[in-house]
């Protein structure tokens, strides 16, 4: 089809590439109360193998960024701290780092990203990113909660456009030397053609990327420019979804949410041993607990062995037939060749390799416990100029 | 080959003599995007017309597709076991999902024909 499909929906909010994606023939769907492209003409399949063959370029300034700024990073990484069990206080200059907002029963708000400024003159400055359904709620959660000394300041005018594959940094490298030169989970401000973007290597896809944040009225430009470079294509949610699930990356609402705590989500390696051992986030006497004892159900993957796909919401059965969890999000893996599947067993039939079944239009098809990520990591190892 | 008649929910019926071809539309096809699973009915089930009778999966989402005259299941496309994209690349040809001996004749005339169903989708 050349054309986009674009539904009459007036209450659904645009990014700055709203007007590209049209250009570009994407299909247009709403998605946190914005319109944005599931898919362009390449199809969702086409697009998630491109990504992990070549490199993908998204659009996800639907996602909340803002900032928390006070006096010095020690305060500012204490009143973050104060609502996540990541190391805050411990977060290098130029270095990002994922952890949860949680609640006060220990249950997940919304993952992040948080960055800290590789300059000097900007310390006392935390960039956050969070899930674009969950920024109102976080945000007015944070506010709520920071001391006097401590603001939160949302960015309402800039854009996020992530690029990943093996050759986004040769792409990059092309507008943007500087920031080609990251490692990973590492972050920098960069001009890329004369324009100030903060660039943070780090994604959600499994592979090697980036993460670039700039002023919604240069995102096309920038946007543009990548595409300007043969191994770059435009990819939509819908393959960001398959590509994430690959990676066995939690997505919020479906496998993590107000009542999962990050030790049942399988992320207590995203908290480090001081907060361990000190507590002082929301929460902590579950969690704490959680570590001692373990936690009550775990989140695993899931891999059927036939070839029907098993969808959130399917529920798991051990072979005796016992109900023991339930799929959070689950579907086809392009690069994986098969469905792959993500969810929550009850504690003692968390086992790698257990067998069991997956409940797809009433019949249990045979699947197994198995680990994740389903496609491996592509992260950057070797070490770079850091 | 015979003309198609269509159901409101995409699939396609084409008759030759009493069995009836079954499979979905290329409309249908490009709303689902890429197939990539489908599963089909054991040879010698019987439907009634509006029955689930097969599943067709894209990357994110199953969808039913529904016999669209009550019948038989006499032949199925395996093909589309090894190779579900089939469905994008042919879906009213090499797409097919499974062959039905007719049922009930009369039902036959209650589907669409094929202009009226172009019709159809226009008002979509």
């Amino acid at each position: 089809m050349a054309e986009a499909t674009t539904p009459p929906y007036d209450a659904l909010a645009r990014t700055p590439l709203f007007e590209l994606h049209l250009e570009l023939g994407a299909k247009m769907v709403p998605f946190a109360g914005y319109e944005m492209p599931v898919q362009y003409p390449m199809g969702v399949l086409g697009e998630h193998l491109h990504t992990r063959d070549r490199a993908g370029l998204f659009d996800v300034s639907h996602m909340g960024q803002a900032f928390l700024i006070g006096p010095d990073h020690e305060t500012v990484a204490a009143a973050l701290e104060a609502l996540v069990p990541g190391d805050i206080l411990g977060l290098a200059p130029g270095r990002q780092r994922y952890t949860q907002l949680l609640n006060d029963e220990g249950g997940i708000i919304d993952d992040l990203m948080v960055t800290r400024a590789a300059l000097a003159d900007d310390d006392g400055r935390l960039m956050l990113i969070v899930n674009a359904a969950r920024k109102q709620a976080d945000f007015a959660h944070m506010r709520e909660r920071l001391p006097a000394s401590v603001r939160l300041t949302v960015a309402e005018d800039r854009a996020l456009i992530a690029l990943q594959g093996p050759a986004a940094e040769p792409a990059l490298a092309r507008f943007c030397p500087a920031a080609a030169t990251l490692a990973f989970m590492a972050a920098m401000s960069a001009e890329f053609d004369g324009v100030d973007c903060r660039v943070s290597r780090s994604g959600y896809t499994g592979e090697d990327g980036f993460e670039i944040s700039l002023a919604a009225d240069s995102a096309a430009q920038v946007a543009r420019a990548l595409l300007t470079h043969p191994d770059v294509a435009p990819v939509g949610l819908g393959a960001r979804d398959s590509l994430r699930l690959e990676a066995g990356l939690c997505l919020y609402g479906n496998d993590i949410d107000e009542t999962t705590s990050p030790v049942e989500a399988n992320l207590s390696w995203s908290i480090g041993r001081r907060r361990r051992e000190e507590g002082g986030f929301p929460g902590a006497a579950r969690i704490l607990r959680e570590l001692a004892d373990g936690p009550a159900r775990l989140r695993v993957g899931i891999l059927p062995v036939e070839r029907a796909p098993a969808r959130e919401g399917t529920e798991i059965v051990a072979k005796d037939g016992e109900l023991i969890g339930e799929i959070t999000s689950g579907g086809f893996g392009p690069t994986f060749g098969g469905p792959v599947a993500m969810g929550y067993v009850a504690a003692p039939h968390a086992v790698i390799g257990a067998e069991v079944g997956v409940m797809v239009r009433e019949v249990a098809r045979p699947a197994r416990i198995a680990e994740m990520p389903f496609v491996p990591h592509r992260y950057l190892r070797k070490p770079k100029g850091n | 080959m015979a003309k198609s008649r269509y159901t409101k929910d995409h699939e396609y019926a084409r008759v030759e003599g009493d069995i009836v071809t079954v499979g979905i539309s290329d409309y249908a096809q490009s709303q689902l995007g890429d197939v990539v699973y489908v599963e089909l009915p054991r040879i010698g089930r019987k439907f009634n017309k509006g029955e689930e009778a097969a599943t067709v999966e894209s990357v994110k989402a199953a969808s039913e597709v529904y016999a669209p005259v009550s019948g038989e299941v006499v032949e199925v496309n395996s093909a589309l076991t090894e190779n579900p994209a089939k469905v994008n690349e042919d879906a009213e040809g090499a797409g097919w999902f499974f062959k039905l001996r007719i049922g009930k004749e009369a039902e036959v005339g209650t589907l669409m024909s094929e202009a009226d169903y172009q019709s159809y989708l226009k008002e979509l």
